[in-house]
């Protein structure tokens, strides 16, 4: 089985992200970036994935050459392979643009399952992975908290608003995993060894047929950026033993008891 | 852009459409031009009444009855790509929900038009302009719509208030368009329903959060005997406490799970990452109690209490019951 998992370098996100003011684009420049949290859950479900169905794991990501750790992080957890896609011209992509590079790279890798998280943890827009399923022609099963596979039936428990659906849907498929699906493994010292020997294609949307993507979003520009207004300052103190009658009175004065 | 036509994707759950569509339909009337709604399932156009009265002059209504198990994203935009080319509305929105993310998403590709999600508001400047927060509601974006028509804005549910535009049902249109082979593999075998006690965290006016500083998942028991001593509260909890599968995700507030805006909503023993933030700030009156003095939760707190929730929670459940009787 051919498991093809999205990962994506992001700063991390433990700081505040910020926008450069002149270009709105996210400010790169001397923040840590690490792999996105939400990915290390994509790319732990194909691992186990390909342990119960054999076969292997590919892992495709679009980002600056930084996103190399990326991708590297994923192949010392146990991915066969790993691409990059590379170029300057892709900075400040949109949703749209993201998801052709990947769907474009994922079709040339071939797949039976593509693995994505919910949204980036930086971007969150949250439409990527559907985007992808689409330009792959193939159903989207969004926001897995388990999957299975029998034969050729992807099985999954599906966040709702109300609870969970169980759906089912013909392989090849699309799935993007909640955070929680799985334990992601950490990456052991052989692992690590064992992932600078493994093939890494670097490559740029040249290489893939795609003249001229990227750059400014079609249809959409940003008029303004502005810090949202701070809430006002409010009173905190020491709990002395009496903390919960400060809050009795509280929630008095707000007449919610 | 002249807004001649808006239309609002609506999810139909018994012949009831969702909240947010209404919402939407709401604030699509005061951006002027003619409001519609498109809705694909079996019963949808039971909820003609519900749309008209929120402002709907038609529904172009899907009812199949293969849309009652079908995964909606696949199907519901080629339907709804082929309406759109028929009848060329200039704006379509969606809630942010499960579903319309799925339709949305694949709806852009289909058109090859634009999509901002995330919305938190709508104004008319020379086109439409969708006003977003981004990096957990530190800063406010605004994108403007230019040129390429449709624009898709998918906007966050509670971001407007449902109110009867006093309009009758609206005019039912079917949606002949066959549902493609293709789509049929991909379905919902059972659907099973979380079974909430109490209130529902969105439409709480006092809500309870609990995250890592609890210890350990026994201790959200703690966080129930407060709501019940409470009587119109629910309890919430952090990512952080739903990853570590100490409580179910239909229970996290923030980015990646609900948004919230009670009277008051309280935090124990959470940090105040971006991620939680991002679904609580809009409560009207924050209280936090954390261990921790520098936690950014407290830059929010209106009250915030520096001290060990594991004692300040059963003391304040305490007091409630003693006021109560």
């Amino acid at each position: 089985m051919k498991v093809v998992v999205c990962v994506k370098q992001i700063p991390d996100p433990n700081t505040t992200g910020q926008l450069d003011p002149t270009t709105h684009l996210l400010k790169r420049d001397g923040v840590e970036v690490v792999i996105d949290p939400g990915d290390e859950f994509g790319v732990e479900a194909g691992l186990q994935m390909v342990e119960a169905q054999g076969g292997e794991v590919t892992v495709v990501s679009m980002g600056p050459e930084r996103g190399l750790d990326a991708v590297r992080k994923a192949l010392a957890m146990g991915a066969s392979k790993g691409v990059l896609i590379s170029d300057d011209g892709l900075r400040g992509s949109d949703a749209l643009t993201t998801a052709r590079v990947l769907a474009t790279a994922i079709r040339r890798e071939g797949f039976d399952l593509v693995i994505t998280a919910t949204e980036s943890t930086d971007g969150y827009s949250g439409v990527v992975p559907q985007m992808i399923a689409e330009l792959l022609d193939v159903p989207a099963v969004t926001f897995a908290k388990t999957l299975a596979v029998e034969g050729t039936t992807l099985k999954v428990k599906r966040q709702t608003e109300a609870g969970f659906d169980l759906v089912e849907a013909t392989l090849p498929a699309l799935v993007s995993v909640t955070a929680g699906v799985n334990e992601p493994r950490y990456p052991s010292l052989k692992g690590i060894m064992g992932a600078k020997s493994k093939p890494l294609d670097r490559i740029t949307p040249t290489d893939l047929g795609l003249e001229g993507v990227g750059g400014a979003t079609a249809g959409q520009s940003i008029t303004s950026v502005e810090a949202a207004p701070q809430r006002a300052a409010g009173t905190i103190v020491k709990d002395d033993g009496e903390g919960y009658l400060r809050i009795a009175e509280f929630l008095a004065e707000k007449k919610v008891i | 852009m002249a807004l001649n036509k808006i239309w609002v994707f609506a999810e139909i759950a018994g012949g009831k459409p969702d909240t947010v569509a209404l919402e939407l339909l709401t604030k699509a009337r005061s951006l002027g031009g003619t409001v519609e709604a498109v809705a694909f399932a079996p019963d949808a156009a039971a909820a003609a009444g519900d749309l008209g009265a929120h402002g709907a002059t038609t529904l172009y209504a899907g009812t199949d009855p293969l849309w009652a198990d079908l995964l909606l994203g696949g199907p519901a935009a080629d339907s709804l790509a082929a309406l759109v080319e028929e009848h060329h509305p200039d704006l379509v929105l969606f809630g942010m929900t499960y579903n319309s993310r799925d339709v949305a998403g694949r709806l852009a590709v289909k058109l090859r038009a634009p999509v901002i999600t995330n919305g938190l508001d709508l104004s008319d400047g020379e086109g439409v302009v969708v006003h977003s927060s981004v990096f957990g509601g530190s800063l406010n974006v605004a994108t403007r719509f230019e040129g390429i028509t449709p624009a898709i804005a998918i906007i966050k549910p509670k971001s407007f208030a449902a109110e009867p535009s006093g309009g009758g049902p609206a005019a039912v249109v079917q949606v002949t368009t066959p549902i493609a082979e293709k789509h049929r593999s991909a379905r919902v075998t059972e659907r099973v329903a979380d079974v909430a006690v109490g209130p529902k965290l969105e439409e709480a006016p006092v809500v309870i959060s609990g995250g890592r500083g609890l210890g350990d998942s026994t201790n959200f028991e703690l966080l129930d005997q407060l709501a019940a001593a409470l009587g119109n509260a629910a309890v919430g909890a952090s990512r952080a406490v739903v990853d570590a599968g100490w409580v179910p995700y239909a229970m996290q507030v923030g980015q990646t799970g609900k948004t919230v805006k009670p009277a008051v909503y309280m935090a124990f023993g959470i940090s105040g990452a971006m991620q939680h933030t991002v679904g609580m700030k809009g409560a009207k009156a924050i209280v936090a109690v954390n261990r921790d003095e520098n936690a950014p939760i407290f830059k929010l707190a209106d009250l915030g209490i520096v001290g060990d929730a594991l004692k300040v929670l059963p003391a304040l459940t305490e007091e409630l019951r003693k006021r109560r009787s």
